[in-house]
């Protein structure tokens, strides 16, 4: 940090990126409708007001639900996905590899599209499960990410020790390798579940009638009396999606940690 | 040692992966109670053949008998073989008593006598008191203990080790080594271990199998493989061999009539005569210690050349110094043990070297 120009970057990069967001909770706590300086006294009430929505209510539940049932099934494909790469060679691997982690550099508008194009063309009718199938597209990727590392982290003779100690192949998943990655596959969950729960495009494409949080925001801020209590949820909603990716990042590195790993850098 | 029943027996075993022929017709058999080991550079198909009777790589062709039965298909889960991982394997999320005790999870005795086990396992390896300790806060040679305690809780037939002292330091290597050789002497259980350093291999090994790819180049106690190489290529791996050219002048009678470079004319017992007749050039080898440079005063029993120091490299109890013999030009290795007293030569020294016929080998 000799060069102050650089300095002086970083911080304001720092800015730029995070002073948006600070912005959520101190609006979120200020009696007044406007959004704008100066501030007009500290109040909970949006907080209230947003707690007695049942719009908010059903979309936050059609949310949870996504978002669980789409970091289950994601989280399970990453394991055969990532138990497969890491442990055998079989023809065509780095292109099938390459096809799954494609979604993570594919416009979401592109994958959005063609998927409702498809869903019409064969008459599946747009709802939460259609939501399902465009997140666990979109979420796979991370889940395969993140296993992969923490099966590559795995010593391969664990299992044959284990296997040599008279446990079978099945017994030795469950005894050696299940706890090993366990915090992998937490992590993967959680980073799956936050992904889910805030993407906007694919749920408003492909949820038809069925609104999700991301989608009812959205429709909130049309009405300007709404943007306060919106903006209570968002900082709620950032407080979670903090705890929550503190927490997958602690148990990824606890997993590296405990096969023996060095920690130095996250994957996200 | 001979009257000893088989333990493990390899009938002309093969082993391919796709085209690539890793083990080339492995006939041998490994006695009971027996410390064997398997020695070669890397990708000699050493590992590969422990893993045969581990039953982690499947043969291609041939058979693996331990104690007189076929393991063909028989699962490394139930083969009564254990085996310590080159990486030791702990399993990190375990304590040290639950490491050691992961194999008897299916064994009918009750808890306690299991703990019993498990405690009498970590004394054995001079681990006691440790069992409540986590798995991943031990040091190296810690964890090689746990790692041979959980393998010899099972009593199994055979110990298979898979270089478990290259991660060690000097040290710990040369403590670990003898107390390997007393654990096997205590429980008697035939040890077949893989190395790359022939060091280790003559320290620790009733006998060892020297491979090289995929074959094994000879089998005999480490005094025979030392003295008495079946091949140029196995005597070059043991130890330090130095070599000159040489012609055979006659042979028959079981003598070998030779004119070697700087030897002169030396007449060879059969026995020291390594390899098939061939067209191609014969060679004298010898080992460093069988050379002697004479000191003022000093006689030789046997013959004696003229040569100069042309290198000197002191290691405190030894000096290895590099010689050359008189009507040759290539140094030949040779070490002196330092007796006190006796001066350390400087190089371009004149010197007399004492040797004897009966320690040269003659490889062709």
């Amino acid at each position: 940090m000799k060069a102050p120009g650089l300095r002086a970057y970083a911080i304001l990069y720092l800015v730029f990126l995070y002073a948006p967001i600070a912005l959520l909770p101190l609006f979120a706590f200020n009696d007044a409708v406007v959004i704008a300086f100066p501030l007009n006294g500290f109040t909970t009430k949006w907080f209230a007001t947003m707690w007695e929505d049942p719009q908010l209510w059903n979309a936050l539940q059609n949310s949870l639900l996504i978002s669980t049932t789409v970091a289950s099934i994601s989280t399970i494909l990453g394991l055969f996905a990532a138990r497969a790469t890491t442990r055998y060679r079989f023809p065509g691997q780095t292109s099938i590899l390459g096809m799954i982690m494609l979604p993570l550099v594919l416009p979401e508008i592109v994958i959005a599209m063609s998927l409702i194009v498809v869903l019409v063309a064969i008459g599946v009718p747009l709802s939460i499960f259609t939501i399902i199938l465009g997140h666990i597209l979109i979420t796979t990727p991370f889940a395969v990410t993140i296993l992969t590392s923490a099966f590559q982290t795995l010593d391969r003779s664990l299992e044959e020790a284990a296997y040599d100690l008279g446990e079978s192949a099945a017994s030795t998943f469950r005894l050696i390798i299940l706890p090993l990655v366990m915090p992998g596959i937490i992590s993967s969950f959680l980073i799956c579940f936050i992904i889910s729960l805030d993407e906007y495009i694919i749920a408003s494409f492909l949820g038809g009638t069925q609104p999700v949080l991301s989608t009812y925001i959205f429709g909130q801020f049309r009405f300007p009396a709404k943007v306060p209590a919106v903006l209570a949820l968002g900082t709620i909603l950032v407080l979670i999606s903090i705890i929550l990716l503190a927490f997958a990042e602690y148990m990824r590195r606890r997993g590296i940690a405990k096969a023996g790993g060095n920690t130095s850098g996250g994957v996200l | 040692m001979t009257d000893k029943p088989t333990m493990i027996e390899f009938q002309d075993v093969h082993k391919y992966y796709g085209d690539y022929h890793a083990l080339r017709g492995i006939s041998a058999t490994i006695r009971a109670g027996e410390f064997f080991s398997l020695l070669g550079p890397s990708g000699c198909g050493k590992t590969t053949l422990l893993r045969t009777i581990a039953g982690f790589e499947d043969i291609s062709s041939g058979a693996v008998l331990l104690d007189g039965k076929n393991m063909s298909g028989v699962p490394a889960n139930i083969r009564p073989t254990n085996m310590v991982f080159q990486s030791y394997a702990i399993f990190p999320h375990l304590t040290v008593a639950e490491n050691v005790g992961f194999g008897l999870r299916k064994d009918p005795r009750s808890a306690g006598e299991k703990s019993k086990a498990v405690d009498e396992a970590l004394e054995m390896v001079g681990l006691k008191g440790y069992g409540a300790r986590a798995a991943h806060a031990l040091s190296g040679g810690q964890r090689q203990r746990v790692a041979l305690a959980r393998a010899l809780i099972l009593k199994p037939k055979v110990l298979l080790l898979d270089e478990p002292l290259s991660a060690l330091d000097k040290k710990m290597r040369e403590t670990m080594q003898e107390e390997l050789i007393k654990l096997q002497r205590q429980v008697g259980i035939t040890f077949v271990l893989v190395t790359h350093d022939q060091e280790e291999a003559l320290v620790m090994s009733d006998r060892i199998a020297v491979m090289f790819e995929g074959e094994i180049a000879q089998l005999a106690d480490p005094e025979t493989l030392y003295r008495r190489p079946a091949s140029r290529k196995v005597a070059d791996f043991i130890g330090t061999m130095n070599f000159l050219p040489a012609k055979i002048l006659s042979e028959g009678g079981g003598k070998v009539e030779v004119d070697a470079q700087g030897f002169g004319h030396v007449t060879l017992n059969s026995e020291q005569i390594s390899g098939k007749p061939s067209d191609g050039g014969a060679n004298i080898g010898f080992r460093p210690e069988t050379l002697t440079i004479l000191f003022d005063g000093q006689k030789a029993v046997d013959r004696e050349s003229d040569a100069t120091v042309t290198e000197v490299v002191y290691y405190g109890d030894m000096t290895y110094y590099d010689i050359t013999l008189d009507g040759t030009t290539k140094p030949m290795r040779l070490s002196m043990r330092n007796v006190f007293g006796r001066p350390v030569l400087d190089i371009g020294t004149r010197t007399k070297v004492a040797w004897s016929p009966g320690a040269l080998m003659l490889f062709r």
